[in-house]
């Protein structure tokens, strides 16, 4: 089975194999999670994302604190930055950047470009974030359900998993997102954009279930007495971790591009809360006139996407060498 | 073969319903009341009750979906007396907002959409496969690496993002191409695919990088199974290899995510349709969103899940034509 993993010889590393095969490469001794490690760390790949992730995490979480270092706050107008007789547009090269304004102006409110980027930033990984839970969870759930008790169970959630996967989720979701008005926008959108994204997950822990079920260490476990439940958390659970996590990195760009996509449609986060996929619909009318206040949370946005997949590639051919077909 | 399509055919079914129960569930629970704002501003109580009756509004939720759905299969009288107004199969209602048939609403919007869908993904499948298919055959050289970069940020960029850039390029700055209206096939091919260009290159751009790195993946698979090696050493030449035995059998992965992806993409491409400004179902979708028009988006809802469901069982049986080792 090959995989797509560059060209350090891939070793089968999966921690689903217990005492896994020392490769001549690891110290002798080390667990299947040590030897994942000292495998993504030789990949610069994996570097150079993390500095990425970690740049946008750091704003998005002290968002509020760098806005006031930048000293304007996201929802402040600055007529003053902006030219009143030349249509509102931003006084200065490049989008009005300055000593004051780090990363220029909104053209005709005058608004701090750095102070919505980084709040965009918070808004965006968040709803990202916390839908990637809600889907994680759920997904491994029902894989686990489905796969470990088949039957029944494993019909009843298979049917539900392609009834799923058969909605037309992004109208779907803009259809949800644009008929409830009067609740908490963010929310709203972490839940709709949760509730289509389990299938994918689901099918993935399920064909792994299937797999560990009936290793020697889970009848071992069973003929010892283990309930399902400890069964499940403690001897099947583990073993699905490493792809589970993979697939949970390559679900967040997911996420984050669905909810541009929403805002950008106007019926994600409403203004003037900043998200990325908001401030680009906005940006898109000023496209010809002002190209910096376009680019700057496109990039954004183009930055974190890419380097959540370009990690979770690395992920997968380490943790789940198996799978690298989707 | 025939009970597996038979089966699967009322399985499509019973999907359809039930996204047809999920969404009309959806728009009943949520608070709106199309009775009111088709009625207008000054409407008078006994009036808004007469609208209410001729849409329906006044049955239990259960029998406006029934009725919907036997509406579908049948037809269907809708209103009584001087409102009366008959609504041939397939029906899927009027639109609340301009009184059109859904039906025929949909129909007329649907070349734009899938000439958009159908060019796109005639784009998007060569220029991916053949990037695929080049990278895995030299997999680990520097084309591979560069393809694969290369298809890791085009899928990273946004399709609207994409889309400006194709139109500031290509239209504000060199003028090459016009700015994109539909103009039916019919009526002047060429013009029908200059016009297209632009929003099939922006789709097919994002979808082209997704089925490079899947087929690259799947040929490399492929390309190291036993049967691929007899190939080559009976002689066959290095193209009959790949292309016969190994794209071939490497396919079936690409045409399952295919089959959703143009299912998807038929019943309207919200985001491209709405920057290029097309005709299509995406655009009507969005307009009937703005309006609250809930049969237009119920009628859209389910065109577009029909797209999907049906693309996964033609899929499903193109599987048994493309790799011989499958069987039903």
């Amino acid at each position: 089975m090959a995989t797509t993993s560059p060209p350090t010889p891939a070793s089968p590393k999966s921690p689903n194999s217990p005492a896994g095969p020392a490769a001549e490469t690891a110290p002798a001794g080390s667990g299947p999670w040590q030897l994942a490690r000292s495998e993504l760390r030789r990949r610069t790949s994996v570097k150079i994302s993390l500095a990425v992730i970690a740049l946008f995490a750091v704003m998005a979480v002290a968002a509020p604190l760098l806005s006031s270092l930048g000293g304007w706050s996201p929802e402040e107008f600055d007529k003053t930055a902006v030219d009143p007789y030349l249509g509102g547009q931003p006084i200065g090269p490049l989008g009005g950047m300055s000593a004051e304004h780090w990363l220029g102006v909104e053209p005709v409110t005058g608004r701090d470009l750095f102070a919505r980027v980084v709040h965009g930033a918070q808004v965006s990984l968040l709803i990202a974030v916390a839908a990637t839970a809600i889907v994680v969870i759920t997904g491994t759930a029902a894989g686990i359900a489905a796969g470990y008790f088949g039957g029944r169970t494993d019909a009843v959630l298979s049917r539900l998993m392609d009834l799923t996967m058969s909605f037309p989720s992004l109208i779907f979701m803009i259809a949800m997102m644009s008929v409830a008005r009067d609740v908490n926008r963010i929310v709203l959108m972490i839940a709709v954009i949760g509730l289509f994204g389990w299938p994918g997950i689901a099918r993935v822990v399920r064909g792994q279930t299937l797999s560990l079920r009936h290793r020697e260490y889970v009848d071992a476990a069973r003929v010892g007495g283990s309930g399902p439940w400890r069964i499940l958390t403690r001897d099947i659970l583990p073993g699905v971790a490493g792809p589970v996590i993979a697939y949970t990195t390559l679900i967040i760009p997911g996420m984050i591009a669905t909810e541009a996509a929403l805002s950008y449609l106007g019926v994600g986060v409403r203004p003037p809360t900043p998200s990325w996929g908001q401030m680009i619909a906005e940006s898109v009318n000023f496209y010809d006139s002002d190209p910096m206040y376009f680019v700057i949370p496109s990039s954004c946005l183009f930055l974190t996407v890419l380097a959540f997949t370009l990690l979770g590639d690395a992920l997968r051919d380490v943790l789940d060498p198996r799978g690298s077909r989707t | 073969m025939i009970v597996y399509i038979g089966r699967r055919l009322l399985g499509v079914l019973g999907v359809l319903i039930a996204i047809a129960a999920v969404t009309f569930t959806i728009f009943y629970v949520l608070p709106s009341d199309p009775a009111a704002a088709a009625c207008g501003k000054s409407c008078s109580t006994e009036r808004l009750t007469a609208i209410r009756e001729h849409m329906g509004l006044d049955q239990p939720m259960w029998r406006q979906f029934t009725d919907f759905v036997t509406g579908i299969f049948t037809g269907r009288t809708l209103g009584t007396g001087q409102y009366e107004l008959h609504c041939d199969f397939p029906c899927l209602g009027y639109s609340y907002e301009n009184s059109e048939s859904v039906w025929a609403l949909l129909m007329d919007r649907l070349p734009v959409s899938a000439s958009l869908a159908l060019g796109a993904a005639v784009l998007w499948l060569a220029l991916g496969l053949s990037a695929g298919v080049a990278a895995a055959l030299r997999k680990d050289t520097l084309t591979d690496k560069v393809l694969m970069v290369g298809a890791v940020a085009a899928a990273s960029l946004p399709v609207y993002f994409t889309s400006m850039m194709l139109i500031y390029g290509l239209i504000r700055t060199a003028g090459l191409l016009p700015y994109p209206s539909y103009v039916p096939f019919g009526d002047d091919p060429v013009d029908w695919a200059s016009n297209l260009l632009l929003p099939w290159l922006a789709l097919a751009i994002l979808y082209a990088a997704m089925y490079a790195r899947q087929s690259r993946s799947s040929m490399i698979e492929t390309m190291a199974e036993p049967y691929i090696r007899t190939a080559r050493a009976k002689g066959l030449p290095r193209r009959t290899v790949v292309v016969k035995h190994g794209l071939r059998a490497g396919m079936t992965p690409i045409l399952t995510i295919f089959g959703m992806d143009l299912g998807g993409l038929l019943a309207g491409a919200v985001i491209t349709e709405s920057i290029f400004g097309l005709p299509g179902i995406g655009r009507l979708f969005y307009g009937a969103l703005s309006s609250g028009d809930q049969p237009v988006i119920l009628g859209v809802t389910l065109l577009a899940a029909t797209f999907i469901v049906v693309a996964n069982l033609a899929v499903d049986l193109l599987y048994a034509v493309v790799d011989p080792r499958v069987r039903y």
